[in-house]
């Protein structure tokens, strides 16, 4: 049994906070770095000349772009902090508070990149978040041992 | 086009996520500061589960990347959360998470959402 496990089970509470503690910093981090990630990777591609989805040779190009490289570097780095986050915490409770990203990024595409967001997608958006809130204020973690390949 | 390039992002991602989430609570806590992730690079070099899990991140990503240069952002990014109605599923499938009332609700919140701004 590790240090963490004997404190789970002499005092439950204490323990759970802390780590609720360091789950919401490495979060916050996450969603920063994911937002303005996916803000540079947008404004990157929408300046190359010819689509993606056309040519596979293309990538080569689209990742000398400055704005391109700037959003990998940024998405690699919400990346490692992410595998960070899933080994604190459940993955049905990190996807849902991640999902605060994609409301982030619909008012960063607003703000930078002068989308038009409707009313119906504001609503979207807004049903996302409802359902993130919801989801968000249930218990970090409900397994205990996994056995789903031995 | 828009239709496949989003099929490919949540698919991938979906598989990507839940190798890794499998994998990382099999080994255990992990040490959240500077280091503590350094120390994951040679971690995630060696176990075949996060190998696998970062090429279906990378074909999520390219995938990703043509979705976003001809659509809009505000369109990509929350479409693309339709990949957690279907990890939300498979978490309680596979990987044995409790989603209870709560979490099912939200979920279905989100997806009613996802419709909304796929419109």
């Amino acid at each position: 049994m590790t240090e963490i496990e004997v404190q789970q089970v002499i005092a439950p509470r204490p323990a759970f906070r802390s780590k609720g503690f360091r789950a919401y910093i490495l979060l916050s981090a996450f969603l920063a770095l994911r937002g303005f990630g996916n803000l540079s990777l947008a404004w990157g591609t929408k300046h190359l000349s010819g689509a993606l989805s056309m040519n596979v040779l293309s990538y080569g190009r689209a990742l000398l772009d400055p704005f391109v490289a700037l959003a990998i570097a940024m998405l690699i780095l919400a990346l490692l902090v992410r595998m960070a986050l899933l080994s604190l915490a459940d993955l049905s409770f990190v996807l849902p508070m991640t999902a605060v990203g994609y409301v982030i990024s619909t008012l960063l595409g607003k703000v930078f990149l002068h989308e038009q967001v409707s009313p119906e997608r504001w609503l979207g958006v807004a049903l996302i978040f409802a359902g993130v809130a919801i989801v968000g204020s249930t218990s970090e973690k409900t397994t205990k041992e996994l056995d789903l390949i031995k | 086009m828009k239709w496949i390039l989003l099929s490919v992002v949540v698919a991938a991602t979906v598989l990507s996520d839940l190798l890794q989430s499998y994998q990382m609570k099999r080994a255990g806590e992990q040490p959240a500061g500077a280091r503590g992730l350094l120390q994951l690079l040679p971690r995630i070099a060696r176990n075949r589960y996060l190998i696998l899990s970062i090429v279906c991140l990378a074909f999520s990503f390219f995938a990703f990347m043509a979705l976003v240069q001809t659509e809009p952002l505000s369109f990509a990014v929350p479409a693309s959360a339709a990949s957690f109605i279907v990890e939300t599923v498979l978490a309680k499938l596979l990987l044995k998470e409790q989603i209870g009332v709560r979490k099912g609700l939200g979920a279905a919140l989100v997806l009613c959402g996802i419709m909304l701004v796929a419109r």
